[in-house]
């Protein structure tokens, strides 16, 4: 086991450095910040860009500036907004919950349909309601995600008023932005659920629960699913990227104060400290989720270990 | 059994052709365009700006705020979206291809390379990828399929170094070897036909994922020019006039879905026929 953890967080550190390298590499080639942050400023000397420069530290080579940059990471120190110098670290504070809270609220809508529509399907196996559940996961597989929530604004918003377009104000604010995040995760879950289960189900305790003369949804809903649910907790984590992938688009359709809101606007206005701040802040969570989980999934099945 | 094994066949040929009619028929009209839609996507009509649909023969699909015809923008904005789904996969498959077969057959330090660039990817989601690299190089038709081939050529070269690996320990790879078979000849002609399948399975629904993801660029404004007509583009216009436009913002994306549909199931249904057993089916 040790060595697992050892060859696991040994990769995950590696990752963390090409991650972190490339983001801070690639945007010091994106141009002089010290001439965009005196863009429309009027008559600015050479001398006041060396000064500027100095302040941000870009005169050190690239190698101390990387380090700076990691030191930062570690001291939640991402320095300062080029507009109006707000310290990064405050607005990624402020842009972080919303992205999660909005994250979290999908991953339980999509749980909530997923595992009965999963568990149907696996137990009508061939049958027209498994392959009705097959097509409209195809369906959703095949949403545009922005597009999706667009056409849930222009329903639920605009054709029957009944819940905000955009922002993020109060409970009814997140059934729009959550719903669209939740059939798009549901369209893969269900497959998951489907698969997993149709596993389960082969089992010799499946056998003697059914033998048992338990009730059919007492041996679906406590023995199977139970055993379900280390993969399924595997691979709802493992797609914790792609649904912040995804939730950074929608937001753009709700105007929701979250993390990828934060990162457009920054591409806009050039405000490279918090899009480099936005990124790293993203991969490094996602590297996180997925040594959790695949040290949770190493401690609870001794076959990964040695793979 | 023998009767589920029927409805499972029948419901193969129902995703074969659905996923052929959508495909065909979005592919024709789009090939086709400048034929059926003679006036162009771009003609400007102010007289009959913001038509409803269905409302005139003459603009099946209503007008955008500019009166240009919604039904010949759509068909017109195709050609963006297939041209990137098809050409990004192309690039992709081709460099995925190629490195897999390497990492699979010598190792080695290849193999290590590759894996460790799929690490990578695996902890950047495309999106992040995307507004870094358009915010360097800026956004267009060409660094938008650039972008898409970056990202995705380590998924053929995952799959195919996977395949690799178990077919080289294989008796008539071993066989062919110790006849003294050059390697190039082992990898063109016994490696390369028994590994072929899944990487069409893989690129179907790829050219789907890449239509998806050019146009959440576009509309993101990182994709392509604005002023070329494109679904994501249009999507992106249409949103201003949600209120009082609706198909504006409708028909484009319905054309995504129609599409990434059509390959979805033809996708699903290829990976059915090539395995039967569903060991690769999740």
């Amino acid at each position: 086991m040790a060595a697992f953890l050892v060859k696991r967080l040994l990769q995950a550190v590696f990752v963390v450095i090409a991650v972190t390298l490339t983001v801070a590499f690639a945007i010091r080639l994106t141009g002089d910040p010290a001439l965009m942050l005196t863009q429309g400023a009027g008559s600015v000397t050479e001398a006041d860009l060396v000064k500027i420069r100095e302040g941000l530290g870009l005169n050190e080579p690239f190698l101390v500036q990387y380090f700076n940059f990691l030191k930062g990471i570690v001291t939640l120190d991402f320095g300062k907004s080029f507009l109006g110098g707000t310290p990064v670290s405050l607005l990624i504070g402020k842009a972080l919950p919303a992205t999660l809270s909005l994250a979290f609220t999908s991953l339980i809508v999509s749980i909530v349909i997923s595992i009965p529509l999963g568990i149907k399907a696996a137990t009508a196996r061939g049958k027209w309601a498994d392959q009705m559940i097959r097509i409209l996961s195809l369906v959703g597989l095949s949403f545009p995600n922005f597009w999706l929530a667009t056409m849930l604004v222009l329903l639920f918003a605009i054709a029957l008023p009944l819940l905000p377009p955009s922002g993020m104000d109060g409970f009814a604010s997140f059934i729009l932005p959550a719903v669209t995040m939740g059939i798009i995760l549901t369209a893969t879950n269900v497959r998951l659920v489907r698969t997993t289960m149709l596993e389960t189900l082969r089992s010799q305790y499946i056998m003697v629960a059914r033998a048992k003369g338990l009730s059919e949804n007492v041996v679906l809903y406590k023995h199977a699913l139970r055993n379900c649910a280390i993969p399924l907790i595997t691979f709802f984590g493992l797609q914790f990227g792609g649904l912040l992938g995804g939730i950074v688009v929608v937001e753009r359709v709700f105007n929701w104060p979250g993390l990828g809101t934060l990162a457009f606007d920054a591409v806009g206005a050039r405000d490279y400290p918090v899009l480099q701040a936005v990124i790293t802040v993203l991969s490094l969570m996602i590297i996180g989720i997925n040594l959790l989980v695949d040290i949770a999934y190493g401690l609870v099945d001794p076959r990964i270990r040695t793979e | 059994m023998a009767s589920s094994r029927s409805a499972s066949s029948n419901f193969l040929k129902l995703e074969f052709v659905l996923g052929a009619l959508l495909v065909g028929v979005i592919g024709l009209a789009v090939l086709f365009s400048g034929v059926i839609f003679p006036g162009g996507a771009d003609k400007i009509d102010l007289m009959s700006r913001l038509v409803p649909p269905f409302a005139r023969p003459a603009h099946l699909f209503g007008t955008d705020p500019l009166g240009r015809d919604v039904l010949a923008r759509v068909v017109a904005g195709g050609k963006i979206s297939l041209l990137v789904g098809f050409a990004s996969v192309a690039g992709g498959v081709t460099v995925g291809v190629v490195m897999g077969l390497i990492a699979g057959y010598y190792r080695g330090i290849w193999d290590m390379l590759v894996m460790r660039f799929a690490d990578i990817q695996l902890a950047l989601p495309f999106i992040l990828l995307a507004i870094t690299f358009i915010a360097i190089v800026g956004g267009g038709l060409a660094n938008t399929i650039i972008l898409l081939v970056v990202s995705q050529w380590v998924q053929y070269a995952r799959l195919v170094r996977g395949s690799v690996l178990t077919l080289r320990e294989r008796e008539f790879i071993l066989s062919a070897r110790a006849i003294g078979v050059k390697d190039w000849r082992i990898i063109v002609q016994h490696l390369l036909p028994n590994l072929i399948g899944p990487v069409i399975v893989l690129m179907t629904l790829n050219v789907a994922t890449n239509i998806l993801l050019e146009s959440s660029l576009t509309f993101l404004g990182l994709g392509i020019d604005p002023t070329i007509p494109s679904w994501g583009g249009m999507l992106a216009e249409g949103r201003t006039y949600l209120q009082t436009a609706w198909w504006v913002s409708v028909f484009p994306g319905l054309a995504i879905l129609l599409t990434v549909l059509g390959l979805n199931l033809l996708g699903d249904w290829l990976r059915d026929s090539l395995d039967p057993t569903g060991r690769t089916s999740v």
